[in-house]
């Protein structure tokens, strides 16, 4: 099981313009200047692929922090 | 009639029923291809369940099958995935249900001359991949458009048989299928692209089956190696 550390870094690789070192565990993403459909989409695919565990777009839009995101991973692990 | 037991095959399946068709619907759930067969109107349908990636399977189906005047495959599974996360395993998986399964299924057809001069093929294909292109459906897209590749393909090689190949490319219809890409975005997001629609809705499955029971029908005898678009106007823009 990835640490919450490790899941920011995770986060922070599929960012393209956001400094990742500005990113962390209560970072608002939905908040950040490159937030879009497409990033949501790759939180979701990275989620499965590292976690194993399927989201919901509505499990993202729902979270407010980088944190709350790692909580609903944990909760379906 | 593949793909009958939800969603767009299983309006097919009933519209044809509706205009007098035997239909043999294939799926791999017992009980929900009965429960199609139940809603039919008319005598002399049947089932095959079985799952049609599988080699043997397909070969026993074209085996069992008797002479047909159309065929309609409308099995199929979607994959939202962004490019950098589309690996093989994940292309494999929806190529093996999409494409390599309809087309094996109309090569042994064919070659085992199960289709009547004068029959009629239809794939169910997608806007997504040839006319429309939304991010994060680059696996399903490419397996559609291989698809009306090889039905274009097929119209070409198959017409001296006088068997016709058409695709019928729905837009967004609420089908269980569709419920799988709509996992991954917000119902907002759903609102949003619906209201993109000129006609302003999602489709229906009875919307696609009108134009697959044309395309089977002799209405459309002079019809072949098309891709038509039923799509409430999406694609217009």
């Amino acid at each position: 099981m990835k640490s919450l550390d490790e899941f920011v870094v995770l986060f922070a690789e599929q960012l393209d313009e956001t400094d990742p070192s500005s990113v962390t565990a209560q970072t608002k993403f939905r908040e950040l200047d490159e937030w879009s459909s497409l990033l949501a989409l790759s939180l979701i695919s990275m989620i499965d692929e590292e976690f194993d565990v399927a989201l919901k777009g509505d499990d993202v839009k729902n979270s407010e922090t980088i944190e709350d995101v790692y909580n609903i991973v944990v909760s379906k692990i | 009639m593949t793909g009958a037991s939800s969603g767009i095959g299983q309006g097919c399946a009933l519209m044809a029923a509706q205009m007098g068709a035997k239909v043999i619907v294939c799926g791999r759930n017992e009980e929900r291809l009965k429960e199609t067969i139940s809603q039919l109107p008319g005598e002399g349908h049947s089932t095959f369940v079985g799952e049609l990636t599988d080699q043997s399977i397909i070969e026993k189906l074209v085996a069992e099958t008797p002479s047909l005047d159309g065929v309609v495959f409308s099995a199929g599974i979607s994959m939202t995935a962004p490019f950098t996360f589309s690996t093989r395993e994940k292309f494999d998986k929806v190529f093996d249900v999409n494409f390599f399964s309809p087309i094996e299924i109309l090569r042994l057809l064919v070659k085992k001359k199960k289709l009547v001069n004068g029959a009629s093929v239809v794939f169910i294909s997608s806007v997504g991949g040839n006319f429309g292109f939304s991010v994060g459906n680059g696996i399903y897209g490419a397996s559609k458009a291989a698809l009306n590749s090889m039905s274009r393909l097929c119209s070409l090689e198959l017409a001296p048989k006088k068997i016709r190949v058409n695709s019928v490319c729905p837009g967004m219809v609420v089908t269980p299928l569709v419920e799988g890409f709509s996992e991954n975005i917000t119902q907002e997001a759903i609102q949003k692209d619906m209201d993109f629609y000129p006609l302003k809705r999602y489709g229906k499955p009875e919307d696609i089956a009108g134009g697959v029971v044309y395309l089977l029908s002799d209405a459309a005898s002079w019809v072949t190696g098309q891709a038509i678009c039923i799509d409430g106007g999406i694609t217009a823009y």
